[in-house]
């Protein structure tokens, strides 16, 4: 489901709340849709393990069994983790950050990790994307809480090959990864046979981080420290 | 050899190609059967792109009841976007099946459907991509048996080189008598291989296969004959007809796409075949005789379709739904079943003297007013007359201002140019009756701001038609009364804000018209325009005619005839058509007595329907030995109890 966009997500999941005859509330008016709201959306070619969406009920359910029927009822590769019921008067979801793992075909390890390192040395680094607005500047160094870059293991072709992981807080407007490896290419990194293989593994609010030394540590991550030099540019089309 | 799944290499290319989610499969009720566990395996192929394959209920039907069947597995492929033709080409990654993206050479069978003869240069850009020699004789025991169906098939000449057989007809039958006969024949050692093969299915199993009928040509370039050349083979190959379509309620378990695509719904078809004698339609007169799904069947049907597919909607489905001689109680009773469920229910296709308010306000109960489509297909009660589509303008007038009254604000108008008698005043004419509908629509609901969109195209004369002996009209005259019709619905600017206009030029007319009445010489034409790049000949972003001009004139040259001759060129009564060898049910003189009277100088003559009034025996039902089958059943839909769900 990497190359489902947001909307077809979104009709998929619709089609299989009616299918499960889960009781979503409409909205009212001369078209009523779904009470189904997202946030925080991966974009188009991320695949994601930490979606996060609210359905509005006409009466209560029990959570495992309504996660059970939705996850049937929807198409191979959506599949439903965990179903919470959320009192109506409550904050709502806080996706404040989010772990990312992007796969560099063809890229080497260590040449991935002296950018990484080059890239958390700059205090700041401003990059363009082209969005339905118009180009938009973004720091993709503010948003970044750790990155690192390690060597792939795993039974696929790309074993070997460059993978970063990330923990990036959500900004708006939002850094993608995308932008990450935008800022990344200026301090050398070197540019993958394939298009990257980019993975959302979790988000959710910040203090369930903790702190960042420690969750950087934990997953053999490096994070920030020193200040430096100016900001570096970089442009990129939005590629949605 | 094993079969695998192609799906490791795809995926690596997929973030380069645009829409990359069409291809991946995974669908809400698709089926993935264990490979080893069939012995008769069929590929589907709709030959254009996902978002329009997908819908079709053709193969649906076909992928639902061939994967409810023991021993059989049916899996579904679509055409390819050129980027990743390309791609796939560089990286040799086959032509593959969506559902467990198994590379279609492996099959037994490919089954294409096609719904228009627009589709034939992506036949051939399937079979290269699978590795299928592109012309049937070149073909060996490993390649699947290439099988044509759908509407085109009725003509399936220009295609024949390429094609090991067509099915003309209903599918149901045919393919799990086809699937049997594959199976017995490999149980008996596949003695005598692919052409025992193919001879088996000739005669047994209604299979038309080109190769086993030669055509001769005259000095003129018209046909002197095709006849078999063996013993054993019918000289005229006839078209299956399913009778009560109640058992047969596919498709159950619609497929439902996470890629966008151009219909989301559960379609239900109502009825098959058509008595209204339309004399320009080929669906109608080639799916007769009429036969309808009963209440029940068809409130099964919808049920099982929406509980199994998420859907929100549902469309009824026929040539002309208001026909059907229970669809008040069908739409009352399912409009009072998905009360407050959300679920709207459409009638797509539906004559404007058969609409009546009471069925569109049922319609739009659950769901929202949105336009209403007619199509009176000519301006002028004297060319509706010759096309036999009687609908009189006070009838167009009184409808839409009864839908305009009752709150509609949308209503569109479909149309041809080029019918046979046609003067640019019959074209003209179409910018009066928009005006006229605006008017009538003002004073109707009281408002200024209603609607009215008139879409035309030209007219393509159709094989096992009254009309398959007409001249296609010219494209430089149709783009010339399109351009004039225009201009005419914009003169007036009180009502020109309020008609929107959406036309379909003149060459691609052209065009589909040497696919639909060509004969077995313009299958070079084909090969040569798909060998210079020709894809995707539907989209008008792909389409080019200078490319199919060009090669049809160089090709056609050598046989002493042109595009001109298979589009507007009159045939006569003696001059063997391409498809005379193919029986679609109706008897040859009563379309050539149908034509005569269409073109009577004293003003065409009117056919009944046959539904209603005394048959005037077109054959349908004498030579398929079927007859027409119709309710009413006097059953009505029980309200559902849905027990504790979710």
């Amino acid at each position: 489901m990497r190359f489902a966009s947001h909307r077809d997500v979104a009709r998929a999941i619709e089609r299989g709340v009616r299918k499960a005859g889960v009781p979503v509330a409409y909205s009212a008016g001369f078209s009523p849709h779904p009470r189904i709201s997202y946030a925080g959306g991966a974009p188009t070619g991320a695949a994601s393990e930490a979606e996060y969406l609210e359905i509005s009920l006409t009466r209560r359910c029990e959570p495992a069994s309504l996660g059970r029927s939705l996850d049937e009822a929807l198409p191979d590769g959506i599949d439903v983790v965990e179903v919470a019921e959320v009192d109506g008067k409550s904050a709502g979801l806080r996706l404040e950050a989010s772990k990312w793992e992007v796969l560099m075909p063809g890229v080497a390890a260590d040449a991935a990790q002296r950018a990484v390192g080059a890239f958390l040395a700059t205090p700041s680094i401003v990059v363009e994307r082209l969005t339905s607005k118009g180009m938009r500047k973004l720091d993709a160094r503010a948003a970044v809480l750790a990155l690192s870059a390690d060597r792939h293991v795993g039974p696929e072709q790309a074993a070997g090959c460059a993978i970063l992981r990330m923990v990036v807080q959500q900004m708006t407007p939002a850094v993608r990864p995308d932008d990450i490896l935008t800022a990344l290419a200026q301090f050398s990194a070197p540019a993958p046979a394939a298009p990257p293989v980019v993975t959302r593994l979790w988000q959710g609010p910040m203090e369930e981080l903790g702190p960042i030394d420690e969750v950087a540590a934990e997953a053999g991550m490096a994070t920030t420290d020193t200040l430096a030099d100016e900001p570096v540019v970089a442009r990129q089309k939005d590629l949605q | 050899m094993p079969v695998q799944s192609v799906y490791p290499m795809l995926e690596k290319l997929l973030p380069l190609v645009r829409k990359p989610v069409q291809y991946v499969g995974g669908e809400v009720n698709s089926v993935v059967k264990d490979w080893n566990a069939a012995d008769v395996r069929w590929a589907l192929l709709y030959p254009d792109a996902y978002e329009v394959g997908l819908p079709n209920q053709g193969v649906q039907i076909l992928y639902e009841l061939l994967n409810e069947q023991e021993g059989i597995l049916a899996e579904r492929t679509y055409s390819v976007w050129p980027d990743l033709e390309a791609l796939m080409r560089e990286h040799g990654l086959p032509q593959f099946t969506v559902d467990a993206h198994r590379p279609v050479r492996a099959f037994d069978v490919l089954g294409v459907s096609f719904a228009t003869e627009l589709g034939y240069t992506n036949l051939l850009t399937a079979l290269d991509l699978a590795g299928i020699p592109l012309e049937a004789a070149a073909r060996g025991d490993e390649d699947p048996i290439v099988l044509a169906g759908g509407h085109a098939a009725f003509n399936p000449e220009p295609i024949a080189e390429f094609i090991d057989g067509a099915v003309l007809g209903d599918g149901e039958q045919a393919v799990l008598a086809i699937s049997e006969e594959i199976r017995a024949f490999r149980q008996q050692n596949s003695t005598g291989g692919r052409d025992a093969l193919l001879m088996r299915l000739a005669t047994r199993c209604g299979v038309y296969v080109p190769g086993f009928y030669d055509v001769v040509y005259l000095a003129d370039g018209t046909i002197g004959s095709v006849a078999p050349n063996r013993p054993g083979v019918p000289r005229t190959v006839g078209k299956h007809t399913v009778t009560d379509l109640d058992s047969w309620p596919y498709p159950s378990k619609p497929l439902v796409p996470v890629a966008e695509s151009v219909h989301e719904r559960v379609s239900v078809e109502i009825f098959r075949g058509c008595t209204r004698g339309c004399r320009f339609c080929q669906a109608g007169m080639i799916t007769r005789p009429v036969r309808e799904r009963s209440i029940t069947t068809i409130g099964k049907m919808t049920e099982a379709g929406l509980a199994s597919s998420g859907f929100a909607e549902v469309g009824l489905l026929s040539l002309s739904s208001a026909d059907h001689t229970e669809i008040n109680e069908i739409c009352t009773d399912l409009a009072d079943r998905y009360e407050g469920k959300n679920t709207g229910l459409s009638l797509p296709s539906t004559r404007v003297d058969a609409f009546n308010i009471t069925l569109a306000n049922e319609l739009s109960r659950n769901g929202r007013r949105s336009g209403l489509t007619f199509a009176p297909e000519g301006g002028t009660d004297r060319i509706r007359k010759v096309i036999n589509k009687m609908v009189t303008e006070e009838d167009l007038i009184k409808t839409v201002s009864t839908a305009y009254a009752n709150g509609w604000r949308q209503v569109k108008l479909y149309f041809m140019c080029g019918l046979p008698t046609e003067t640019d005043e019959d074209v003209l004419a179409i910018a009066r009756v928009a005006h006229r509908v605006i008017e009538a629509g003002r004073a109707a609901s009281g408002r200024r701001d209603i609607r009215c969109t008139v879409s035309i195209g030209g007219f393509v004369p159709k094989p096992h038609t009254p009309f398959q002996w007409a001249a296609q009209c010219d494209h430089e005259t149709v783009d010339a009364r399109l351009k004039a019709l225009g201009a005419a619905m914009r003169a007036d600017r009180g009502y020109g804000s309020s008609i929107g206009y959406r036309y379909h030029d003149g060459k691609p007319s052209i065009i589909e018209g040497l696919l639909s009445r060509g004969d077995r010489r313009v299958a070079q034409v084909i090969r040569a325009v798909w060998e210079d790049g020709g894809r995707f000949d539907g989209w008008s972003e792909y389409f080019s005619y200078e490319r199919w001009a060009d090669c049809a004139a160089k090709i056609l040259a050598e046989y002493g005839v042109d595009l001109d001759w298979y589009t507007t060129r009159e045939r006569g009564y003696a001059e063997i058509l391409p498809w005379d060898h193919l029986d679609a049910g109706l008897e040859r003189d009563w379309l050539w007595q149908d034509w005569l009277a269409s073109i009577d100088p004293d003003g065409a003559a009117e056919v009944e329907d046959c539904r209603w009034t005394p048959c005037f025996e077109c054959g349908a039902c004498s030579t398929t030995g079927t007859q027409i089958e119709i309710g009413p059943t006097g059953a009505r839909l029980l309200p559902l109890t849905v027990l504790g769900r979710g």
